[in-house]
């Protein structure tokens, strides 16, 4: 094994943990640390395959940003406490999606790369060659990405709105 | 790398880290002085000359005082948030060059840790790490002041990143680089042949809107609502005491010198200034840190100078005014950039001609949006 592949299985060792420990914990906003640190072992393996940018982008995003939203929001909530009220009772669902999501991503990441027999050739400057795929090849899709965000924040400005004139 | 280039790389890593260390010193006993100074009084005068030694005094004290968890806090959160306070703030300086470089046993030694290709997304990185200190600390005391003092600081911090990212966004733009040397290495030279070419002229806005956000970033009056003594006893870190109270203590003062650094490294020409020949590896230092000094001692004027500002106040300014500011801003700076290499040297006056143009349009959707309408909730939430 490279010394890339020991820093994977440690990575993801960590993540994994991480992940479990993040839908068992009683508490939530010990479960939304243990997401922060899925999210950074996340990172981390992009930044082991040499995506500089998106590594970094996924820590500042996830973990700079968007827990820290989810903290914002469970401290307004006052945090419920305990498996009754965190709990929704459908496990069996969500194994269910669980498993079908990772059958998905395993079939397609061999279909793209047969159990590691193609090679991935690195990109050095990946910022720039992000930027350039994402403004030049795929503006449209962009565009479209973003539009759907700001439809679904403009539709959640009025259903929060809708409960308080009630 | 040999067995000297990693020694080499720790002796930068060690020096950087006690420089930190000294600068921590300095400034929280300048900061004192200068706030003193402005209200008519003495200041700290016991601890060594002037008093310089009383952050070392205050330092030994807390270090010696007990460091107690209340009853109702949530034990691990609360012991590991002081620690997320220091150390995202030493690491967001690991890529700021506080100096040019020596040369050392046959090698060009940079003044600083790694030059990462993405140099400014790292700071960022790191700076919103510290958003979790405060959180933490506030939540995981088991009180209700550093609660609210928590509930603030995080909207608060998320507002004001906005901005200060849409400043960045638009230096980078500007300067067509993420790697910190490299936005230095852009700023050599003069317009005019006297004005140094530094970033803060042709972008003086970002470089405006850059130190209002710090300002939020790092809680300094008159944003420091999430401390609000007045209010909220001491904010999120009511409950801390001991070593515990001066992780948090130094965590703030080390993220002001980690924007005032960010601030010079992109605005003010990092570590560039003129100097005599002798010694050159020194110059650039003395540059950067008084460099550095001036933006910190701005901070502390407006400290001695602004009153707090009222919670809904602080959300309208950010969000009302700074974003469209910045938002606004990084269209002009693209158009700038772009527009001279699209239609030759007509562009540039098209350029200024779209600026106008659409700056008059905002100005006017400003207009439109401000009008008073039925002003049944304004200024909610904490």
């Amino acid at each position: 094994m490279t010394g890339q592949e020991y820093a994977f299985v440690v990575l993801a060792l960590v993540g994994t943990v991480g992940a479990v420990r993040l839908v068992t914990a009683k508490n939530v906003v010990h479960a939304a640390l243990y997401l922060v640190v899925t999210l950074a072992m996340v990172g981390s393996i992009y930044l082991v395959l040499g995506a500089e940018f998106v590594g970094w982008v996924q820590i500042l995003i996830y973990v700079g940003a968007i827990v820290i939203l989810f903290l914002f929001g469970l401290m307004l909530t006052k945090a419920p406490i305990g498996r009754e009220s965190l709990d929704n009772q459908q496990r069996g669902l969500a194994l269910l999606v669980a498993l079908a999501v990772l059958a998905g991503l395993v079939f397609l990441i061999q279909d793209a790369f047969h159990w590691g027999d193609r090679k991935m050739n690195l990109v050095h400057n990946t910022t720039g060659e992000v930027g350039r795929s994402i403004f030049q090849h795929y503006v449209l899709p962009f565009e479209a990405v973003s539009f759907i965000l700001l439809a679904a924040l403009i539709g959640a400005v009025v259903l929060a709105r809708r409960e308080e004139r009630e | 790398m040999g067995w000297l280039d990693w020694m080499l790389l720790l002796a930068r890593i060690v020096l950087t880290f006690f420089m930190l260390l000294f600068a921590l010193v300095i400034v929280i006993w300048l900061e004192r002085k200068f706030i003193a100074d402005m209200q008519t009084r003495p200041g700290p005068l016991r601890a060594g000359p002037r008093g310089v030694l009383i952050t070392l005094a205050d330092g030994m004290k807390l270090f010696f005082k007990e460091s107690f968890v209340p009853t109702l806090a949530d034990r691990p959160v609360y012991l590991i948030a002081p620690i997320l306070a220091v150390v995202p703030a030493f690491l967001a300086f690991s890529v700021i060059p506080w100096g040019t470089h020596v040369t050392l046993f046959g090698r060009e030694i940079p003044f600083q840790i790694a030059d990462l290709n993405i140099g400014i997304l790292w700071v960022l990185a790191m700076t919103s790490m510290t958003v979790y200190a405060v959180v933490l600390a506030g939540w995981s005391s088991g009180s209700n002041y550093p609660l609210l003092g928590s509930v603030r600081s995080s909207a608060q911090m998320i507002s004001y990143e906005v901005g200060m990212g849409l400043a960045l966004i638009s230096v980078l733009m500007f300067t067509g680089h993420l790697k910190m040397s490299e936005i230095v290495a852009g700023q050599g030279g003069y317009y005019w042949g006297f004005v140094p070419r530094w970033n803060f002229i042709p972008q003086f806005p970002a470089f405006l809107l850059y130190l209002i956000a710090g300002l939020a970033e790092t809680n300094r009056p008159p944003f420091d609502l999430p401390e609000a003594e007045s209010e909220l006893v001491a904010g999120f870190h009511t409950e801390y005491s001991g070593w515990r109270f001066a992780m948090l203590y130094l965590g703030e003062y080390l993220n002001t010198i980690t924007v005032a650094a960010i601030a010079t490294t992109l605005f003010l020409g990092g570590w560039r200034g003129p100097h005599p020949s002798f010694l050159p590896w020194l110059w650039p230092i003395a540059w950067f840190a008084l460099k550095i000094l001036v933006i910190f001692y701005v901070y502390v004027w407006i400290r001695g100078t602004m009153p707090r500002i009222r919670y809904d106040r602080l959300m309208a300014f950010g969000w009302k005014l700074l974003i469209p500011l910045g938002l606004f801003w990084v269209l002009a700076t693209g158009t700038i950039v772009l527009l001279p290499g699209l239609y030759g040297s007509r562009g540039r006056l098209v350029a200024v001609g779209l600026i106008v143009g659409i700056g008059m349009l905002l100005l006017l959707a400003a207009d439109v949006l401000e009008r008073p309408r039925s002003r049944s909730r304004e200024g909610a939430s904490p």
